[in-house]
C-alpha cells in the first residue's frame, strides 16, 4: 500500500535509497545535493540499512568508489551536482563504458562560473554524451519513482549501464510537496533483493575489468555501449509498465500534456514543465490550441518517438534550462530539431534558453513562448534562438 | 600449453562476440599473448655449467624460466623478449646471449 | 477556502521563518492538502532577510515558480518592514501578519496596503511561555487563525501531536508549546 507522505526532493529519494538498501553508497557533499547522503548516512548510522557507506574527500573519489564497487558485483549509489559532477566527469565515462549500472541522484545546479548554488541544467547537460541513461522528473514524486525505476533499467542485462536521476535543485530538492511512497517490501521487491552482475571481480568466478584497450576493441566496445543504450529505450519502457501496475503511475520516454489538436507546444524538461502545464490549462481556457512535452529519457534520446507526437503542430519551442553556446540554440533544441527532420518537417522549430543559475521561472515568462510562437505561425516572422527571461 | 579459455578474444571478432566493455573473464591470459617474436637477441641455457642457483628466474620480467621440483628445466621461448637480464646476471657462464638468425 | 492559497514568509536567517513555512505545509498536509513549502534560497547568513512560500491547495499543485501574488503574507520580524517592500502583490483581498507589539492601526498607517492587517506579539508571547524567543509557533498559529486554511480545532489536536513527536526526547517541554498555540489563537489582532 502506498503511503501519502509529505517530503523534499533530497528526503524523497535518500528514502528511496534506504528502501533499496544498496551495498555501497559513496558520495562527497555538495549543495543541493548534500542532504542525500546526509539523511541517508542517518539510516546507516541507525543500523535502518546494510550498506556500506564510504565518505570520500572527494567526487572524483566517490564516482571511483562506486565504480570499484559496482565491479566488485555491488549495487552501489551515490549523489552530485554541479562542480561535483564535474570532478567525475573522466569517471562518469569509465563508469558507461565499463558497463557498471550505478545509480546517481544528479540534482541539477549550474556549473560555475561565475560561481552560482541555484538550479539549471548545465551540470547533467553536459554530461550528456558520457554514456550514461539520463531520466529527468518533474518534481519529489517523479524523482523518487525515477530512482527506483534507475535501479532496474541500469542493471537490466541487455543494457547494463548506470543512470543519472536528474531534478532541479532547490526548487524540487528542497521544496516540499505531496508524494506517495511504496512500502519498502513493494521497492525490494521491484528492484530485487540484490543486483545479478553478469561480471564481477569478486565471487566464484572473479574476472579483470577495465583493461587497456587498444584499436582492434575500442571501437567494437563503442559499438556494443550504443547498443546497450538503444535497448535502454525498450527497457525504460518495460520498467515503466511493470511500475505502471504496482503504484498506478504512468511513464513513458516523454509526457505529453494536451497535445491533442495543438498548434503552439513546448518541449521542456523538469519542475518548469509543471509550471508550464499551469499556462497552457490557461491558455486551453481561452480557447488557444496549446500543448506541451515534458522529456523524462533524455539519454537515450526518442527521436522518432518525439518527431511523431510533434508531426502535427505549427510550432515548436524547445526550452533549454542551459546554453550548450553554440550561438545557435540550446542543446535539447538542437537534438529535437535534428530529430525532426525529414519525419516532421515544415514546422517552426525555436529555441529558448530560460531559468539559468536559478532565475525564477515564472508563468509570464511560460506565456510569453506562447504568444511569440502564434505571433510567429500568424506573420512568417520569428528569430530561432531566443532568451527569455533575461533583462535585456 | 594454453589452457581452455572461456572466451579467447581475438581481433577478428565483432561487437557482438567481445565481452561487454572488454571484461577479461579469464585472469591471467597474458599467457595467451605470444611475445617471443619481439626477440632480437635469445638467452641460451648451457645446462653443464649451470648450478640452479634460480637468479635467473628471480630476476626475468616475463616468467621465462622454467622450473620443475626446484630446478631449471629450459627456456619459454614463446614469451621471452629476449632482454638479457638473465645472462648478464649469471655468475656460472651458463646463460649466453646470442643474435637471433 | 479558496481553493489556493498563497503564502509568503518574510524573515530573517536563523529565526525560523523556513521552518514556520515547513511546518505550516505539514499541518495542512496533515488535513489532506495539496502543499508546497520552499524558501527561497539566498546569502545563508544569519540575520539577513529570508523569503519563504507556502501554497496550500485542494487540487495538485503543478506550478514552481516563486509567489509573486500571495494571498497572505506574514513577516516574522518587524524590523524587515522597513527594508523589504513585504506588501508587494499582496493582494487586496488578502491579510497581512505582522509579528510586533504595536497594534494594528499603528502598523497600517506605516504600510501602504489597502487590505486587512493583523498583528502579534510573538515576542511577549513566545517568551512568557515557552521562555525563550522562538516567534515562528506564534507566526504559525496566526497564520492558521487568519487564513482559515485549517479548522481551529483540527488544527489543535495535530500541532500537539506534531510537538509529541517533534519533543519526543523532552516532552516537558510541549505543554509550554501548547501554551503558547493558545496564547497566539486569542492574541492575533485584525483590522
Amino acid at each position: 500500500m502506498a503511503k501519502r507522505v509529505s517530503l523534499s526532493g533530497n528526503e524523497a529519494v535518500a528514502q528511496a535509497m534506504r528502501q533499496i538498501n544498496p551495498d555501497v553508497v559513496a558520495a562527497f557533499p555538495i549543495t543541493p545535493s548534500t542532504e542525500i547522503p546526509q539523511y541517508f548516512s542517518q539510516f546507516v548510522a541507525n543500523g535502518q540499512v546494510t550498506t556500506e557507506f564510504v565518505p570520500v574527500e572527494s567526487e572524483h573519489s566517490a564516482m571511483s568508489a562506486c565504480i570499484g564497487a559496482a565491479a566488485a558485483g555491488g549495487r552501489v549509489m551515490t549523489a552530485t551536482s554541479a562542480n561535483g559532477l564535474a570532478l567525475m566527469w573522466e569517471m562518469l565515462y569509465i563508469a558507461a563504458s565499463s558497463r557498471l549500472p550505478i545509480t546517481l541522484a544528479a540534482v541539477n545546479r549550474a556549473l560555475s562560473g561565475p560561481i552560482n548554488i541555484h538550479n539549471d541544467h548545465s551540470d547533467t547537460m553536459g554530461a550528456r554524451d558520457s554514456g550514461w541513461i539520463q531520466l529527468y522528473g518533474e518534481n519529489a514524486q517523479e524523482a523518487y519513482d525515477n530512482f527506483i525505476m534507475a535501479v532496474k533499467i541500469g542493471e537490466h542485462p541487455d543494457v547494463q549501464l548506470p543512470v543519472m536521476d536528474c531534478f532541479d535543485g532547490f526548487i524540487t530538492s528542497h521544496a516540499v510537496e505531496n508524494l506517495e511512497m511504496l512500502e519498502d517490501e513493494e521497492v525490494k521487491a521491484f528492484v530485487g533483493e540484490n543486483r545479478v552482475a553478469p561480471y564481477a571481480l569478486i565471487g566464484q568466478e572473479p574476472v579483470s575489468m577495465g583493461p587497456l584497450d587498444l584499436p582492434p576493441y575500442y571501437f567494437e566496445h563503442k559499438r556494443q555501449q550504443a547498443e546497450a543504450m538503444k535497448n535502454a529505450k525498450r527497457v525504460i519502457l518495460e520498467v515503466a509498465a511493470e511500475f505502471e501496475k504496482l503504484t498506478g503511475r504512468k511513464y513513458g520516454l516523454f509526457e505529453e500534456y494536451r497535445m491533442e489538436d495543438a498548434e503552439a507546444a513546448i518541449v521542456i524538461l523538469n519542475s518548469s514543465a509543471g509550471t508550464a502545464k499551469a499556462v497552457v490549462d490557461s491558455l486551453r481556457a481561452e480557447g488557444k490550441k496549446v500543448g506541451l512535452i515534458k522529456i523524462r529519457v533524455f539519454r537515450p534520446f526518442p527521436a522518432e518517438e518525439l518527431a511523431e507526437a510533434l508531426s502535427k503542430v505549427k510550432a515548436v519551442a524547445v526550452m533549454d534550462k542551459a546554453d550548450s553556446f553554440s550561438a545557435a540554440g540550446g542543446p535539447v533544441f538542437t537534438e529535437v530539431r535534428s530529430a525532426m527532420y525529414g519525419r516532421a518537417d515544415g514546422k517552426i522549430v525555436v529555441s529558448y534558453i530560460y531559468g539559468l543559475g536559478g532565475r525564477d521561472v515564472t508563468t509570464n515568462q511560460i506565456e510569453k513562448v506562447y504568444n511569440d510562437l502564434f505571433s510567429a505561425i500568424e506573420t512568417g516572422k520569428y528569430e530561432v534562438y531566443n532568451y527569455v527571461g533575461v533583462r535585456e | 600449453m594454453i589452457k581452455e579459455r572461456k572466451v579467447n578474444i581475438t581481433p577478428d571478432m565483432t561487437w557482438r562476440e567481445l565481452t561487454p566493455g572488454g571484461v577479461i573473464q579469464d585472469a591471467g591470459n597474458a599467457e595467451d599473448f605470444k611475445t617471443g617474436d619481439w626477440r632480437s637477441m635469445r638467452p641460451v641455457w648451457n645446462t653443464e655449467k649451470c648450478k640452479h642457483c634460480l637468479l635467473c628466474w628471480v630476476v626475468c620480467p616475463d616468467n621465462s624460466i622454467k622450473v620443475e621440483d626446484g630446478k631449471m628445466t629450459g627456456i619459454d621461448y614463446d614469451h621471452c623478449k629476449g632482454c638479457g637480464v638473465c645472462t648478464a646476471q649469471c655468475k656460472f657462464g651458463a646463460l649466453d646471449y646470442v643474435p637471433e638468425e | 477556502m479558496a481553493k489556493l492559497v498563497e503564502i509568503r514568509w518574510h524573515g530573517r536567517g536563523g529565526q525560523g521563518a523556513k521552518t514556520a513555512s515547513l511546518l505550516l505545509a505539514e499541518v495542512a498536509f496533515n488535513t489532506g492538502k495539496y502543499i508546497q513549502g520552499f524558501p527561497e534560497y539566498g546569502p545563508e547568513r544569519m540575520g539577513a532577510p529570508i523569503t519563504a512560500y507556502n501554497r496550500i491547495s485542494d487540487e495538485k499543485l503543478t506550478i514552481h515558480s516563486n509567489i509573486y501574488e500571495p494571498d497572505y503574507v506574514v513577516v516574522v520580524d518587524e524590523t524587515l518592514l522597513k527594508t523589504v517592500p513585504v506588501t508587494s502583490g499582496l493582494k487586496k483581498d488578502g491579510a497581512i501578519i505582522i509579528n510586533t507589539s504595536k497594534d494594528p492601526e499603528t502598523v497600517k498607517k506605516e504600510l501602504n496596503f489597502e487590505g486587512r492587517v493583523y498583528t502579534i506579539d510573538a515576542r511577549k508571547i513566545s517568551e512568557e511561555t515557552i521562555g525563550a524567543y522562538y516567534p515562528n509557533t506564534p507566526m504559525l498559529v496566526a497564520v492558521v487563525k487568519v487564513s482559515g486554511i485549517i479548522p481551529e480545532d483540527v488544527f489543535l489536536n495535530d500541532i500537539e501531536a506534531s510537538f509529541k513527536h517533534k519533543f519526543a526526547n523532552k516532552p516537558h517541554v510541549v505543554p509550554k508549546n501548547m501554551e503558547a498555540v493558545v496564547r497566539s489563537l486569542q492574541e492575533v489582532k485584525g483590522l
